[in-house]
């Protein structure tokens, strides 16, 4: 702290009135009727004693009421520190207007509040009744250092600038703001071009696209679509009117029956990742009360699947209304049609939900007979390329 | 022996025997009847019985037959019945949502329930007997003790938490509508609207959700709905909306009651 | 070093060494042991002694700050803990732990973790409740401070600096929040975090890009949860304490405003001294919060992450939310309109979800950090202010305020949508509708009737001033009349109705020269008086003492009403009954002198 710092803090406390502690720099009088322009501060009200100033009783009750919380304090941390221990785990009690609380929960946790209120408490108490409570007045000064102290300043820092010749050399001065303004970029480059991969065109496929070969091309393979989140695939008759499956790729789980040692193996890896672009909603209407022919030609006699993942943020749109036959996402209200080609009919999303086109094959399972025409999920700036 | 003896000629031992006798008879005839022709007879009163009730309760809306009526603008009173089954009649009239209270977006369950299950089931046998449908279940079809919470977890959160909710204390459709708060609900009711998808809920059949997955919902719901809330009190399980409320009002609102209190002279 | 030794040449260089002078007071000696073996390696008495006499107004609201420290205080000591027991992996483990219903279920071990440490660790769920507790605590207090802050005027010179470091804290502690509730990999979470992605993929050009470098990949990839987590407890805990460090440090370096009231002035700070009151009362507000956030922890169950369920992209729950403070971003997600997003040139602009997602949060604090200087310009003042603003003495920037407020709320309540449809049994379109409309006439007809309850009570305080107290006691003239007698204020009460410096709009200088040349900036100065217009033109200045004196020979205080001062007063009307309550004993003088 230099000397300017020390000096001023000539606190005062006030005298009772208030006079001669403050300053009062207001209404000055101007001579008009000679009233003063603006009313004047009247300085500190009057000191209000306080019981435990007036009187030695006051004084011990507060004293005992302070101690009396510091104690609370005390069985607080006693009461934690045995039930600790003493309370076993999943023991569950009924408290009226709250329900049946892990007992060790409630416990530890008043137990700790009470420690805490209870130090909490009688400090401010203590500091209410018992502390002086005579205000004390300190003396602002302005921010702004004094002209001598900015002339100092900017004399050092000229002086700075000339002694080092940063000012007579402009290659110097060149160079070395280059330099600093540079010097951050590997860092940054490091950091950016380490964090993730390009997306390249990942977000417009799927697992319905099938495996992405050495060409960078996926190579279509019909898949079924099975039972989210069992992965048995559904056939066509199990979908009845007014039904909806939720529906994942089969391949995604193990499947002990299957012949192909790729289904028979299931996914290892990337479950979570196939399942946010590919999951399907699956519903049968009556096909009358489709309006879309393209929405029938894509479905199976009334079988349609739908891209689960709503086209505003990602959500996963699972609300069936099987007489409205709308679809709601739980996130931000996005309403899609699905008796018109989801089409968005209330809230944020701006596109249709994609349709997956489907057909049964020799055994009756439902199969996709190509990947979804353009990408799921929310947009992004090139999905139109 | 003689004790029972003694007691031979006691005027309740008649009233026992009687009692005793058609148990043992009914019993008899339950086990040895032909099946069919118990519910040739039996249904066929049933039926009568329950077309009756239909058209003196429900033919407004669904039409003298069941067969629907359509109000002339696009929309109609009722669905046609056809189909629907003995479950979806006992779903709708067991729950109070049939017959309607009032005329409104969605039916709702009521309290009080209009009708005796007698007559619920002959409403439901009449509406059987127009066309196959689920049948109601049996209670072993909806036995908590028999699923797996963990398992129906899954099942739920994949098929039914996005209407409604992780706990199942409901979530809003479309305009008005929503999905009911699932707590308290009984087993049977659940089991029946996965069956028959009243309303707005789809239906899930057999082939969609097997009926251990059923069961499995059922107990992971029942397990819901008897586990504690081990953290305190669980603020309607509405997620962080109620929690946010919470720490705005209470929180805040307990932390400056004492703030005031700091700050003023004491006395 | 014996005594023996002491002929050695090097030593007779410490021969003018003085001895420390032994302490003088006993007090002294009683506190210099440690103290003292400090103060001889630091030099910190001084400062220290300086500190512990600094002094602080009391009140309530000055407090709301206090709550936020303490909360952020609470988070970082119960976060600690947590960081023992949590595991910052996305890897895949099947659950084996106590907690019945998930029994045999996949799920990340960052889930696994947050669920041993609320079931298998002995006071593991109660250390969880109180971190999220305090959060939202930090969040909401936060808020509060500065609306607390904003509505006096406390961010005027020389404090517009700590105002853009607030605002800056403000915004981090949503991330921080964000992030922290992002962890466990919960289905709640877990859908933020796949909303989160959507934001990310909407923005212009580089979404894609972003997306996947802060993914590391297609979503949900591995990355995400231990870089959120070093994020986490790393990088915004530091920026945080720095920022708030600095933050402290300008208040006590600028010292803290004060409430207008007899005896503060702009010059002074009237309060206690931190030894020993405020050491004591603002050390103990720390055990209060803690001790109340513990009791919510005890008793209020937070964020049930074993109820939501591991992540899986697929399903969701009904009344997806996120944590209150990033309501209002979601809450402008599900109003704004679908058109927003179009194709131009083959490229999609996603607006619909840019807008909300990307610039609400810069758009809303921009604004905030911007006004302290907007309205300083406006005003064109230089002047250092200490003393606090009433709000309704600048019903201007309170109307704002509050109107920026409204546009907050209304966001934040949409966020609710879902929740108000169920719980009121409304339609959840209908709802999403009375929302989008309301931002087109709420926020101002907030404006409106926000200014109008300032100006109103301004001239209520005018009223008082100018009238006095209602006495009860009713005075019955020489000539019949009956009236109430009014008591003037009492000086004290009188001076904080009454200590605020008039304002007046800037009047508009010619726009041309003496020559009729425009004048450079002209058309700044133009734009400048108009806002000071718009600020000041209805202004309801205090009395002055000249009005108050001509409001004591006002014939039954009807001559003059509480507006400034466009009266007549009329000495002939000055009756017998002025005598009772005027204290001024040149009032008759002074009415006479003005006519």
């Amino acid at each position: 702290m230099s000397e300017h710092d020390t000096p001023d803090t000539a606190v005062v406390p006030a005298d009772d009135f208030g006079h001669g502690a403050v300053r009062l720099d207001e209404g000055h009088v101007i001579g008009t009727g000679g009233l003063p322009d603006r009313f004047e501060n009247p300085g500190l009200p009057p000191h209000q004693p306080r019981m435990s100033d007036l009187t030695e009783a006051g004084a011990k009750r507060a004293e005992k009421q302070v101690a009396a919380l510091f104690s609370v304090s005390i069985l607080g941390t006693l009461v934690f520190l045995v039930s600790y221990f003493a309370i076993a785990r999943d023991t569950y009690v009924f408290i009226p207007g709250i329900g049946d609380v892990d007992l060790s929960n409630v416990v530890l946790g008043t137990s700790l509040g009470a420690a805490l209120l209870g130090i909490g408490l009688g400090a401010v108490h203590w500091a209410k009744t018992l502390m002086p409570d005579h205000e004390s007045v300190e003396m602002r000064h302005t921010m702004r250092s004094s002209e001598e102290r900015r002339q100092g300043f900017v004399d050092t820092l000229r002086a700075g600038g000339e002694t080092s010749q940063l000012t007579r050399r402009p290659l110097i001065k060149v160079t070395l703001g280059a330099a600093m303004g540079l010097f951050a970029l590997p860092l940054l480059v490091q950091l950016v071009g380490g964090l993730g991969r390009l997306p390249k065109n990942e977000l417009s496929l799927t697992y319905w696209s099938g495996e992405v070969g050495p060409d960078g091309k996926p190579h279509f393979k019909p898949l079924r679509l099975a039972r989210d989140p069992e992965g048995t695939p559904i056939k066509a008759e199990d979908v009845t009117i007014g039904s909806v499956f939720h529906v994942q790729p089969d391949g995604l789980l193990p499947d002990p029956t299957s012949d192909e040692p790729e289904l028979r193996a299931g996914l290892e890896s990337g479950i979570l990742e196939a399942k946010s672009k590919a999951a399907v909603l699956l519903m049968r209407l009556n096909p009358s009360d489709i309006k879309s022919q393209k929405e029938k030609d894509w479905g199976y006699d009334g079988i349609v699947a739908y891209s689960k993942i709503c086209t505003h943020v990602g959500c996963p749109v699972g609300l069936y209304e099987q007489q409205t036959h709308h679809l709601l996402c739980p996130c931000h209200q996005s309403t899609f049609d699905v008796t018109d080609d989801c089409k968005v009919i209330f809230g944020p999303a701006k596109r249709p939900l994609p349709q997956l086109k489907i057909t049964v094959d020799d055994e009756g399972y439902l199969i996709a007979t190509q990947p979804f025409r353009e990408a799921v999920g929310p947009s992004f700036w090139e999905r139109g390329q | 022996m003689t004790a029972l003896a003694a007691k031979r000629r006691h005027p309740a031992a008649f009233a026992f025997l009687l009692l005793l006798a058609l148990l043992v008879t009914g019993t008899a005839y339950a086990a040895f009847a032909p099946r069919p022709a118990q519910a040739a007879t039996l249904g066929a009163d049933q039926v009568v019985e329950g077309k009756k009730l239909f058209q003196a309760n429900c033919s407004t809306c669904h039409g003298l037959n069941a067969e629907g009526k359509s109000l002339g603008d696009g929309t109609e009173a009722g669905p046609a019945l056809a189909g629907v089954g003995a479950s979806a009649v006992d779903f709708q009239m067991g729950t109070g949502r049939m017959p309607l209270a009032a005329p409104g977006i969605q039916a709702q369950r009521q309290q009080k329930i209009l009708f005796t299950p007698e007559q619920i089931s002959q409403v439901a046998a009449y509406i059987a007997s127009l066309a196959p449908g689920p049948a109601v279940p049996t209670s072993s079809d909806y036995d908590p003790a028999t699923g797996n919470a963990a398992k129906g977890g899954a099942l739920f959160r994949v098929n039914c938490a996005m209407c409604h909710n992780f706990a199942g204390s409901g979530g809003a459709l479309t305009r008005g509508k929503y999905a009911p708060s699932l707590m308290g609900v009984a087993p049977k009711d659940v089991y029946e609207a996965m069956v028959t998808g009243p309303q707005s809920m789809p239906v899930f059949n057999d082939t969609n959700i097997d009926p251990q997955g059923k069961r499995d919902i059922i107990a992971f719901l029942q397990t819901v709905h008897d586990s504690p809330t081990p953290g305190g009190m669980k603020l309607g399980a509405l997620g962080p909306v109620s929690e946010g409320l919470f720490a705005w009002i209470f929180g805040l609102g307990i932390l400056i009651g004492c703030a005031m209190w700091l700050g003023q002279k004491s006395a | 070093m014996s005594a023996s030794t002491s002929s050695r040449p090097a030593d007779a260089l410490r021969d003018g060494d003085s001895k420390h002078a032994a302490p003088t007071s006993k007090a002294a000696q009683k506190v210099g042991g440690v103290a003292g073996w400090i103060d001889d390696r630091t030099g910190a008495a001084g400062g220290v002694n300086y500190l512990l006499k600094k002094v602080f107004p009391d009140h309530w609201s000055f407090m709301l700050g206090e709550i936020a420290m303490y909360s952020m205080i609470v988070c970082l000591l119960s976060g600690v803990f947590l960081t023992f027991w949590f595991v910052p992996s996305a890897g895949e483990v099947v659950y084996h732990g106590s907690f019945a219903p998930l029994q045999g279920v996949k799920m990340s071990e960052a889930y696994q973790s947050t669920l041993d440490i609320s079931f298998d660790i002995r006071g593991g769920l109660v250390i969880r409740q109180i971190h999220h507790w305090a959060a939202l605590m930090f969040t909401v207090a936060v808020s509060a401070h500065m609306f607390r802050v904003f509505f006096t005027g406390a961010f005027r010179k020389p404090r517009e600096l700590n105002w853009v470091i607030g605002c800056i804290l403000s915004m981090l502690a949503i991330v921080e929040g964000f992030a922290g509730y992002s962890l466990p990999d919960d289905l709640l979470s877990g859908t933020g975090l796949r909303a989160a992605e959507g934001f990310m993929q909407s923005a212009p050009v580089v979404g894609s890009y972003l997306a996947y470098l802060v993914f590391d990949g297609p979503f949900p990839g591995e990355a995400i949860i231990p870089r959120l987590y070093s994020v986490h407890v790393l990088l915004l805990p530091a920026i945080l304490i720095g920022l708030f460090t600095a933050h402290i440090v300008l208040v006590a370096v600028q010292k803290h405003t004060q409430f207008p009231g007899p005896g503060k002035t702009n010059d002074n700070v009237v309060g206690y001294p931190v030894m020993p009151v405020y050491a004591a009362k603002a050390g103990g507000f720390f055990f209060i919060v803690f001790g109340v956030i513990s009791l919510m922890a005890a008793l209020i169950q937070i964020n049930p992450i074993w109820g939501y369920g591991p992540y899986d992209p697929s399903p969701v729950t009904a009344g997806s939310q996120p944590d209150w403070y990033m309501g209002f971003a979601d809450g402008a997600l599900r109003i704004t309109p679908n058109w927003l997003e179009f194709t131009a040139l083959g490229y999609t602009v996603s607006l619909n979800i840019a807008l909300g997602a990307l610039g609400l949060i810069p758009v809303f604090y921009g604004v905030a950090i911007a006004y302290p200087f907007v309205e300083g310009w406006i005003k064109g003042d230089k002047g250092e202010h200490h003393l606090l603003d009433r709000p309704r003495n600048v019903p201007v920037r309170t109307a704002l305020g509050v109107a920026a407020l409204t546009y907050y709320f209304i966001f934040m309540f949409a966020a609710g949508n879902d929740i108000i449809a169920i719980k009121l049994g409304m339609s959840i379109n209908d709802i999403t509708h009375f929302f989008q409309a309301t931002l087109f006439f709420l926020p101002m007809l907030m404006f409106w009737i926000t200014k109008r309850i300032c100006l109103s009570l301004q001239r209520h305080d005018r009223d008082l001033v100018l009238h006095g107290r209602e006495s009860g006691t009713i005075i019955r003239t020489a000539d019949g009349k009956f009236f109430e007698r009014h008591e003037d204020l009492d000086p004290y009460t009188r001076w904080p109705l009454v200590q605020q410096d008039p304002v007046h709009p800037i009047q508009l200088e010619s726009g041309v020269d003496a020559n009729g040349v425009a004048r450079k900036g002209a058309r700044k100065e133009r734009l400048r008086a108009k806002l000071s217009n718009f600020y000041f033109r209805d202004a309801v200045n205090p009395v002055t003492p000249a009005e108050l004196a001509a409001a004591h020979v006002g014939p039954g205080h009807e001559a003059i009403d509480a507006e400034p001062p466009t009266h007549e007063i009329e000495p002939d009307k000055v009756d017998g009954r002025m005598g009772i309550d005027a204290v001024h004993d040149d009032s008759h003088e002074f009415g006479s002198s003005t006519h």
